[in-house]
């Protein structure tokens, strides 16, 4: 199980850098997804893994499973979720308002973008 | 046990969303609230700065669990020093913003605002590793929206990058957090300080891992080379008064380095040695110098600011890599003269923008009161800069006299003094571009010299220049105050003692529940 887990982690990692080194939005906030997926597992494993083990006090019963772990990837999920969410709106107006979706600055278009932003902000 | 330690997170976060759900079509309702909510902030800063500076270590168990296995906050000098600082900024930031109507751009500028400020002041006073996470999350998501205000498809393209940078930097900040939690079963603070130092030094892969990872995360933070590169677009597209609170947040990074490695990971631990002096200092003194060479290639004003605060937050970084009371003092004196002297230039580049076509650094015609903005941009400019009298030159002095016995002394001096002398022909460069070389344009007649900024508006830079100013006049007491801060950072076990040994409710088993 422990060589399952890991290559799982270790995919799921390589796939998302893969993807985060993407110049488009797209594939970027896909590679971050995986990243977080990754790290959502391997926060779960930093409690050791266990089978069938409760995580709650009960009587009669010697092998626990760590419960904070299981706190902490719930943590981890809603904030990444919420995040991935906030940089899909804001990756999505950014590519309505300029119709280009290129995370880097491409110096050509530069001076085309800064007059757009003095028009929106003087 | 008293409760004021929690009020600088509880205080915003009550306000933030009193405002978005009573407030919310009332502007000037908005500004009287969060203009409130900041000044009892500060007081409540400044008393609990009083309460630590005969270096009392004030703690508060959550909900009254002991730690570990509770979630602890901890007020002690530097702690509360930093609050107070975040404070007294966001009070001339916010009253720029209202002088200058930045805050009426878009919707929720003041509730956005004040949770900024919560998620600094907790990630300030918290004393567990996944509640700084947490923390950092609160404040992320708050300048996302902070960063994009008033939109524009620049600033939306800028924020596009600013976001995805932090996600990954929290993805590895979770990434620490698990493998730090495998090696040692906790992330309390002062927990893992006793238990790493246990760990010997043949198993240390682990923790060496968790370490390196933490320094990246927190070096994201702090703009250092080569992470810095989120930090020149997103500053210079962020509205004026964002980018001036967005000085503190460098500032948080650096906050967390100096605590988290004077506690967990001290200097003289054998499985992180060499992580300061082999690799930060080595990349403190690149920031620093790449930071001083953007600002003299810089074509915009903002960019111009936002490269002189990556090479500010060089030199803060070489004073915390130097490692030493003296090095740390240094740093500190340093993180506040900083803050204050970005945050202005920051707000004087908007009062340059206000009656120019845009920041770019060409002649163009003068701008309604251009004597008093270019009198503010020089007094600035001179503080970044580091010269005489202001307090950039004591704090670059601090830093020299601290790096005199490091091993790589003639390195950090060269640098640390040509760099002062390239950003003064940078900031000269621009600054006689920007307000003399406009007399030399011819002006439109019916144009006339546009919108003069709003009283208040210079009033808020006026006062950060003041503040600069008392850091200065002030600059025995403070340093004198930084140096008994650097000295209780070093001898962490009255910190460590009192987190792990106030009984909470779980020490007392035969009166609870379970």
């Amino acid at each position: 199980m422990e060589l399952l887990v890991a290559s799982a982690i270790g995919v799921l990692t390589a796939g998302g850098i893969y993807l985060t080194l993407r110049l488009r939005t797209f594939p970027v906030i896909l590679g971050i997804s995986l990243l977080t997926y990754a790290v959502n597992v391997f926060l779960f494993t930093s409690g050791r893994l266990t089978i069938g083990a409760p995580p709650i006090l009960q009587d009669g019963i010697d092998a626990y499973a760590d419960p904070l772990p299981q706190a902490l990837v719930l943590t981890a999920i809603v904030i990444s979720f919420g995040m991935t969410a906030v940089v899909v709106m804001i990756g999505l107006g950014a590519f309505l308002g300029s119709d280009d979706d290129h995370v880097d600055d491409l110096p050509g278009e530069r001076s085309q973008t800064d007059e757009s932003a003095s028009e929106g902000t003087s | 046990m008293t409760h004021w330690i929690v009020a600088p997170i509880i205080l915003p976060a009550l306000v933030a969303p009193f405002i978005v759900l009573a407030a919310r079509y009332h502007i000037g309702i908005q500004r009287v609230l969060s203009v409130a909510g900041v000044v009892a902030l500060i007081a409540v800063a400044a008393s609990l700065a009083w309460q630590a500076a005969d270096s009392t270590t004030t703690l508060y168990q959550m909900g009254d669990w002991a730690a570990p296995f509770g979630i602890v906050l901890v007020a002690d000098r530097l702690s509360t020093m930093m609050v107070l600082l975040t404070s007294v900024l966001a009070l001339f930031v916010l009253l720029y913003a209202i002088g200058s109507g930045w805050d009426d751009r878009g919707r929720h500028f003041h509730a956005l605002f004040q949770f900024q400020l919560m998620g600094i002041m907790g990630a300030f006073l918290t004393g567990d590793l996944f509640n700084l996470f947490v923390f950092f999350e609160v404040l992320l998501i708050a300048s996302y929206g902070l960063m994009i205000h008033a939109g524009g498809n620049a600033r939306l393209k800028a924020g596009v990058q600013y976001v995805l940078f932090n996600l990954i930097g929290s993805t590895l900040f979770l990434f620490a957090l698990g493998s730090l939690y495998a090696e040692t079963g906790t992330l309390n603070m002062a927990d893992l300080a006793q238990r790493v130092a246990l760990i010997g030094p043949e198993e240390t892969v682990g923790i060496r891992v968790a370490a390196v990872l933490l320094l990246l995360v927190f070096a994201i933070k702090a703009a250092l080379v080569p992470l810095h590169f989120w930090l020149p677009s997103s500053y210079s597209e962020a509205p004026a008064p964002v980018a001036a609170l967005f000085a503190i947040m460098t500032k948080v990074g650096a906050y967390a380095i100096i605590r988290v490695y004077t506690m967990v990971f001290p200097p003289e631990l054998e499985s992180t040695a060499g992580l300061f002096d082999v690799w930060l200092l080595p990349a403190a003194l690149v920031s620093l110098a790449l930071g001083i060479m953007g600002v003299l290639a810089a074509k915009k004003l903002d960019r111009l600011v936002a490269f002189s605060v990556i090479g500010s937050m060089g030199m803060v970084m070489i004073s915390i890599s130097l490692f030493t009371p003296e090095g740390i003092a240094a740093a500190l004196y340093y993180i506040v003269h900083s803050t204050l002297a970005g945050a202005a230039l920051f707000l004087i580049s908007d009062l340059v923008r206000t009656g120019r076509a845009n920041l770019d650094l060409t002649p163009q015609p003068v701008i309604a009161g251009n004597a008093l903005t270019a009198g503010l941009y020089f007094a600035a400019a001179i503080a970044m800069a580091g010269l005489p009298p202001f307090s950039g030159f004591l704090g670059k002095l601090l830093v020299l006299d601290a790096a005199y016995d490091s091993a790589l002394m003639i390195w950090i001096w060269a640098i640390v003094l040509s760099s002062g002398l390239i950003s003064i022909l940078g900031f000269a460069r621009a600054g006689s571009i920007l307000f003399w070389k406009a007399h030399s344009v011819e002006t439109d007649e019916d144009r006339g010299l546009g919108v003069r900024p709003a009283a208040l508006s210079y009033a808020a830079v006026g006062g950060l220049i003041t503040l600069l100013a008392a850091h200065t006049i002030f600059a025995g007491q403070v340093h004198g105050y930084t140096t008994k801060m650097a000295a209780q950072l070093f001898s962490p076990e009255p910190y460590i003692s009192q987190v792990l040994e106030t009984p909470g409710k779980l020490s007392k088993p035969q009166e609870g529940d379970h």
